[in-house]
């Protein structure tokens, strides 16, 4: 069924008796050429661009629990291109592309909206850093647009000009940055997945993967084996556990990362913005709550919840760039597993073992690499190859010192 | 979360600082044969457990003794609190 | 005639009147009333809108969980958007105003909504609004954006301090009411340590609602005799308005106590709030439980509310909503609404029954079997009509009904460490599961026990089990015991627009369309249909939805599943979490030990990490920052200049091992340095990246001085600490970071060895010949005061740098710059610093920025491969040591009137202009007085080789494009001849 506001009168004229079910609920087959483990942002999206674009129809997603509960339902639903290093930034602006176009590609309306991303500078070092991503930005064909203070001053007024104890000095805007609304995200992927014949299985939890020889075979599931050509492994904060299975150690550490928002507001904020002397950056959603987040808790954790101390952390930021909001009621907080790599760069590659491919390390990148990185994946599962787009993400990039560092903190993933 | 320190008591964890898990002692020997593969194990690859979890902690506005936490991951339950030093000791290190 | 609707009795004191006013009318309320209860006496029942529809609101509830009726509390920039009125204490003068409507209350333009609602669904916005696509920026988003959020913010800082602390206790009992009390009641007697937290601002709980007795006494005089006996223990810490909003590990739970929220104005240094961090060795959460609603047609009306609230608002505040009232219940509870309130003489029209065998009455018509089927009445009910088990209709007049669909126990804490409660068949509710959090335990209503008695007895033995205590437990009074007797009832088969969340407009038709679509698992209810994430966290809704979704799935609803519960129990302001650490006090502000005497000479500041340094020194006739730096850089060079170079991380290194242990540390070698000799350090990450880079001084065999950059000074601490502890445990090494202990001074210029000879005491010959380059010791100067001496050089220049126990540092600086009148010595500050380092070629933070090797910084000879250094291993990797790696260059525009960028990108003088043909990139860039021309330094592909080749620098960010020749990076003194002199 098409969507579109013709639909939405004819079914509100009708009783609302023809909309059907988004995605179908199928029981798995004994055989697919392609499984994809996790029905998460990415793991959706790769079914959707393996059987749109890359023409694969016996595609299946299997999902622990119900789609769209993992990080794509739980982040900060911010979208830019705004990297500084080749091998991300070709990467994140294909993404941002793929966004542009992704609601009529989708017909599905995932909200994006493009209000701007600004990062706010406090420093002349800062400065000179956001000046050579800017350019980067630039010459890679996305854009970006470095602003002084007062011209900060007259787009963001609210912010602490006056009593600030590191000034804002300026900041770098991309435009074409924005937000999305997460979950339809996830909703948009698998309606379309789905309409075009790819079994979404939800409540299957993978127990095991079946090699013989160092090949892949398929997916031990609690539904059942299932066996498959080649198995994709798209689980962000459960890379480690799945990979497992199959005996890998990853350059991958899980750790939680707290979010929050507040209770319905007016409209306060035109943009994205992100403070760079503390952590904190925040959105407004379009139903008005604040979305905000700042730095990890620190620590391993597959606990889905984070502590305190990151909470005012995040809080104390907020006041000291924004202190309107001083009376604004944090709603709802709750923590992701975030699947932090040893650069803070993403892996899109195959492994060692034959059949078995893995796309994670994400950090807390992965919502705004959505489209990107499932039609990425979908390009190595379907070719073999990788997409020209993601060629640096390497799972062996650490062996051979080909580390995608945008941060130069070095293999200390909690600091990425 | 509150880390039980062996010389001063439970402490809490914000006075603390998180490195990573506790393998960092295990640095490889420079002159082995495999030790530019032994020295990318070391520096990049994790087990990452959904559980238990040894992990190192510095008590960076305390006593600055570096702690080897055994915490669980999943509850982030506490089971065991050590010096690296005796930990890293009672692995074979030396000078 | 105000207060229309105040009965008698109730905890309210009468004989103050207090002022107050709501949408620009004044009424009148007394003491003990709340925002919601004294605009219940005035009659007034239109309080809000919803959010979607913009359905006239007016209160569900009497508690922390009210969805509906909220306001914009207090004006200008102490406005509060979205306060629950049933919260918010009434004081003089109080100030509130409906939120969400355009342009009032009563006429709402956005109510048009309503009439639309059919085709404004669940999810309708992610059908729609693709076409065309430029559109949802410009025209649907805006448009929904404006409609969508509830109240606003005053744009405004919040003007209000805030504080944090922090609390220690044996046990936390969470909730004052009868099972609180009573736990807190037998902790204290045993000696415990207890706080006992509650939300409320009279502790009690349920007991300040209820008619019934304990024991001798009315339920609200127990629990004040409870309470009089808990103040008057020292052990025993009573928290009220103090609300525990989240369980974290290990015991620690937040807590909120507004402290000034019920104050007209804060006195002076009184915190709004305040953020605790409890941390308790036990926890007992006797939360309550909170009631249900039942869903039925147009349950939406202002005048439509919780039974329990109708109860609480007559009998704790002595308010009715209306004359004439009416209760529709599942369950006996019910019931003893209706014979409160037609004790205090209210006219009940009915209590509408769904129970065959529902109790009767004598005092009012009992309508068993029967269900309310729809409502009348625009702002306000008016009529109910009722379906009787016959099939007629009745139709009942009344302003106000009552509704009670059961209880839920209030679970939430249980939850924050994702815990699942678990189904109770006879609550027909979710009670606490297994895995609680660690050292919490649940009594009274929270954990399903719904009598008064029996939640006094499970206080009691909760806090008795909790603490271990062996003594016998306090008698109880008697009280009421009755069971739960109800029958699970959530919606009226056949209704159409009937509510489950009020504020988000969610309803039971909502749920049924989101199970048709396939949102089936809870949470994709939740996010598809938004049922429960209003400001009330569904706290009255959810479990309806949950209900209904199980009913068509032809499922039971432990089947279908629970939502997780989280953080914070209550909406909590951000300012209170951010405490103190805003605006200046956001980070501490270090001071370096010339500070005073740089603000004196009106030295312009600026923030290096939590340092602050003097920018510059400007002199009155210089208007530009360009002529100080200028001057101070030539000022320098010519003569003499003084920099405080204090925030340079200092780290004490001793032991027989010290050697030995920085052989580590550095990629270059320290065993063979000489006592008396500085050298400089490369510090590599244990991936092969340039960690920092500084000196070690060997003041004795066994004792070095290291220096590491201001950024770094704590983590090369740390670094240096796992080093010791961890990776070489059995070294005889020690160290100490002295960063803030001692004063240090950079005095450079061919002048600095003359100026510094006439503050060394005599007996230290620091001569080019006894104190070469790179010498360091212990000296004394000023007649006797300890010095350290390093003859290093940061500007090229022959330059020392000198350093003093710190409460010296400020009488050593006035002293240089009295000495040094004679050479006219000159105070510099960060920005000729950084002049003068690129003049000379001396990487540092730009350059140093955690990608860059030694091979890229042009010291690649010297990471010694003939020890074990930390990073070398790993430095040699094939990809970092690519013929074409970067490497520093210095940049020089071929015109020297254009300006070099930081951040500007390298390409070839010919050839496309993109990342493909990238060289490389400016680090750093500044004006050099020297030679007269702007400068950089880079990072170019294979650089070293590439000297003298014109670059064409581009920054499109900025608009440049200009043409550089490719340079030494080395512009000042290449063979370091000045720095021997």
């Amino acid at each position: 069924m098409r969507y579109s506001g013709f639909q939405v009168i004819k079914q509100a004229l009708t009783g609302h008796k023809g909309w059907k079910p988004v995605w179908r609920d199928p029981a798995p087959k004994s055989h697919y050429d392609i499984v994809i483990i996790g029905g998460g942002g990415h793991g959706l999206a790769t079914a959707h661009y393996l059987a749109k674009v890359y023409g694969q129809r016996r595609v299946a997603v299997v999902e622990k629990g119900w789609i769209g509960g993992g990080n794509v339902g739980r982040n900060t639903t911010i979208i830019r291109s705004n990297y500084l290093l080749d091998g991300n930034e070709h990467f994140y602006e294909f993404s941002l592309k793929l966004w542009e176009g992704l609601e009529r590609d989708l017909n599905y309306n995932a909200m994006i909206s493009q209000r701007g991303v600004l990062n706010l500078y406090h420093s002349d070092g800062q400065r000179d850093a956001y000046i050579r991503r800017g350019n980067a930005m630039i010459l890679n064909g996305a854009d970006a647009e470095l602003l002084d203070a007062d011209q900060v001053r007259k787009e963001h007024p609210y912010l602490n000009f006056d009593d600030a104890r590191f000034p804002i000095k300026g900041g770098l805007a991309q435009r074409r940055g924005g937000t999305a609304r997460h979950d339809a995200v996830a909703w948009g992927f698998a309606r379309s997945a789905d309409s075009h014949g790819v079994d979404i299985i939800q409540n299957c939890e993978v127990t095991g993967l079946r090699i013989e020889n160092g090949k892949c075979l398929g997916v031990e599931t609690s539904k059942g084996f299932i066996g498959a050509d080649k198995v994709g492994c798209a689980v962000a904060g459960s890379s480690g556990r799945v990979m497992g299975m199959a005996g890998l150690r990853l350059p991958i550490e899980s750790h939680v990362l707290q979010a929050f928002v507040s209770e319905g507001l007016k409209p306060v904020l035109p943009s994205v913005i992100t403070y760079g002397a503390g952590h904190f950056y925040v959105s407004q959603s379009d139903k008005g709550g604040l979305v905000f987040g700042g730095d990890l808790d620190g620590y391993n954790s597959y606990a889905q919840r984070g502590n305190l101390p990151v909470v005012e952390d995040v809080c104390e930021g907020g006041m000291s760039l924004m202190p309107i909001i001083g009376r604004a009621r944090l709603l709802r907080m709750w923590g992701g597993v975030m699947d932090m790599s040893m650069d803070g760069s993403p892996i899109i590659d195959r492994t060692p073992v034959d059949g078995l491919y893995f796309n994670g390390g994400w950090c807390y990148g992965g919502f705004k690499a959505t489209p990107a990185s499932g039609h990425c994946f979908a390009h190595l599962l379907a070719r073999d190859a990788p997409h020209p787009v993601a060629t640096a993400y390497r799972l062996d990039r650490f062996r051979t010192g080909r580390m995608i560092d945008e941060k130069g903190v070095g293999n200390q993933p909690n600091l990425h | 979360m509150i880390i039980d320190h062996p010389m001063l008591g439970p402490r809490d964890a914000s006075e603390f600082t998180y490195l990573g898990d506790a393998s960092l002692i295990d640095r490889p020997d420079w002159q082995a044969d495999d030790a530019a593969e032994a020295f990318y194990e070391y520096g990049y690859l994790r087990d990452n457990p959904a559980g238990e979890h040894q992990e190192l902690w510095y008590h960076e506005a305390g006593d600055r003794s570096w702690l080897v936490v055994t915490r669980n991951t999943l509850t982030h339950e506490i089971s065991k609190v050590e010096l690296a030093r005796d930990v890293a000791r009672a692995r074979g290190r030396s000078k | 005639m105000t207060q229309t609707n105040r009965l008698s009795g109730g905890q309210i004191d009468r004989n103050t009147t207090l002022n107050f006013r709501f949408d620009n009318h004044s009424y009148t309320a007394h003491p003990g009333d709340t925002l919601a209860s004294a605009l219940l006496a005035n009659d007034v029942r239109l309080i809000g809108r919803s959010f979607k529809y913009h359905r006239p609101r007016g209160l569900l509830t009497a508690g922390s969980e009210e969805p509906n009726g909220i306001v914009e509390l207090r004006t200008g920039s102490r406005k509060e958007p979205n306060t629950r009125a049933t919260t918010a204490e009434i004081f003089d003068g109080l100030e509130a105003h409906s939120q969400n409507r355009w342009p009032n209350l009563k006429f709402d333009a956005l109510a048009v909504n309503d009439l639309f609602s059919n085709f404004l669904s669940a999810g309708f916005y992610y059908k729609t609004f693709m076409w065309p696509a430029a559109f949802w920026e410009k025209l649907y988003e805006p448009i929904i954006r404006r409609a969508a959020g509830l109240g606003s913010l005053s744009m405004e800082a919040d003007p209000d301090e805030y504080d944090k602390g922090f609390r220690h206790c044996d046990l936390l009992i969470i909730g004052a009411g009868p099972a609180g009390l009573m736990a807190a009641l037998t902790a204290g007697r045993a000696g415990a340590d207890v706080i006992l937290a509650d939300e409320d601002f009279t502790p009690g709980g349920r007991l300040n609602s209820e008619t019934y007795a304990l024991g001798d006494h009315s339920a609200p005089a127990w629990a004040a005799q409870a309470v009089a006996e808990l103040t008057s223990m020292p052990n025993v810490r009573l928290m009220t308005r103090t609300t525990v909003i989240g369980a974290f590990d290990h015991g620690i739970y937040g807590a909120v106590e507004r402290t000034g929220d019920h104050l007209p104005t804060l006195p002076a240094g009184k915190p709004r709030q305040i953020l605790w961090r409890i941390y308790s060795q036990k926890a007992l959460l006797c939360a309550g439980a909170t009631e249900r609603p039942i869903a039925f047609e147009n349950n939406d009306r202002p005048g439509i509310m919780m039974a329990s609230a109708l109860r609480t608002y007559a009998n704790r505040f002595a308010v009715i909503a209306a004359p004439r009232v009416a209760v529709f219940t599942n369950n006996d509870d019910g019931h003893r609404t209706a014979v409160d309130l037609h004790a205090k003489g209210i006219k009940v029209a009915a209590v509408i029954d769904v129970r065959d065998d529902a109790p009767s009455s004598y005092d009012y018509e009992v309508l068993k079997g029967a269900q309310v089927v729809d409502t009348k009445g625009r702002h306000g009910l008016t009529f109910v009509e009722v379906a009787m088990p016959g099939g007629e209709t009745r139709t009942l007049e009344c302003g106000a009904l009552g509704v009670s669909g059961g209880w839920n126990p209030n679970v939430h804490l249980t939850c924050h460490q994702r815990g699942r409660p678990i189904w109770n068949e006879a609550l027909a509710a979710f009670v606490p599961g297994a895995d609680l959090p660690v050292g919490l335990t649940v009594a009274g209503a929270a954990n399903g026990v719904m009598s008064t008695y029996g939640a006094l007895q499970s206080g009691a033995e909760g806090a008795a089990k909790a603490l271990d205590l062996t003594s016998a437990l306090p008698d109880l009074p008697d009280a009421e015991d009755a069971p739960v007797t109800q029958t699970p009832f959530w919606y009226v088969q056949g209704c159409k627009r009937a509510w489950l969340d009020q504020q988000n407009d969610v309803t039971v038709k909502d749920v049924k369309l989101s199970y048709q679509e396939g949102f089936r698992s809870v949470e994709h209810l939740k996010r598809y249909t938004t049922l429960g994430m209003a400001t009330d966290q569904g706290k009255t809704s959810n479990i309806g939805g949950l209900a209904i979704m199980a009913e068509v799935a032809g499922k039971s609803i432990p089947e279908t599943g629970t939502t997780i519960f989280r953080p914070p129990y209550t909406p909590v302001p951000i300012a209170t979490f951010a405490g103190r650490m805003k605006g200046q006090e956001f980070h501490p502000t270090r001071l370096t030990p010339s500070h005073h005497w740089a603000k004196e000479r009106g030295a312009v500041f600026v923030e290096v990490g939590n340092w602050l340094r003097a920018q510059w020194f400007p002199l009155p006739d210089e208007t530009h920052w360009r002529q100080s730096v200028d001057r101070e850089v030539r000022q320098t060079r010519a003569s003499v200049g003084v920099c405080d170079c204090t925030t340079l991380g200092k780290i004490d290194v001793q032991g027989t091992d010290a050697a030995a242990f920085l052989n580590r540390i550095y990629a270059n070698g320290f065993a063979k340095l000489a006592v008396g000799k500085t050298r400089y350090g490369l510090m590599l990450r244990e991936d092969g990246i340039v960690m920092d880079d500084g000196t070690a001084a060997r003041l004795a065999d066994d004792h070095f001085v290291v220096t590491t950059t201001t950024a770094n000074a704590v983590s090369v601490y740390r670094h240096m600490e796992f080093t010791r502890q961890c990776l070489f445990p059995d070294m005889d090494v020690q160290l100490i970071s002295t960063t803030d202990v001692w004063a240090q001074y950079a005095v450079a210029g061919p002048n600095s060895r003359k100026l510094l000879q006439k503050i060394v005491d005599p007996e230290f010959d620091i001569s080019n010949e006894a104190f070469p380059f790179m010498a360091c010791g212990n000296i004394t100067v000023c007649q006797g005061l300890r010095a350290r001496l390093f003859r290093i050089s940061f500007s090229g220049e022959l330059a020392y740098e000198i350093a003093v126990p710190s409460r010296y540092g400020d009488a050593l600086m006035r002293r240089l710059m009295d000495m040094g009148e004679e050479f006219d010595v000159v105070p510099y500050g960060t920005e000729a610093l950084g002049v003068m380092r690129i003049e000379k070629g001396h990487a540092a933070g730009n350059e140093l920025n955690g990608t860059t090797t030694a091979l890229n910084l042009g010291m690649a000879k010297m990471v010694s491969k003939k020890k074990d250094g930390i990073g070398s291993t790993l430095s040699e990797r094939a990809a970092l040591n690519e013929p074409d790696a970067l490497a520093l260059v210095g940049i020089k525009p071929l015109e020297p009137e254009k300006k070099v960028t930081a951040g500007g990108h390298l390409m070839n003088i010919d050839g496309p202009v993109d990342t493909a043909h990238d060289q490389g990139y400016v680090t750093s860039a500044v004006y050099s007085p020297i030679l007269n021309s702007s400068i950089g330094l880079g990072l170019m592909k294979n650089g070293h080789a590439r000297m003298g080749e014109r670059m064409r620098l581009v920054s499109p960010l900025t608009d440049l494009t200009i043409e550089v020749e490719i340079v030494s990076a080395h512009f000042v003194d290449p063979k370091g001849e000045r720095l021997r002199a």
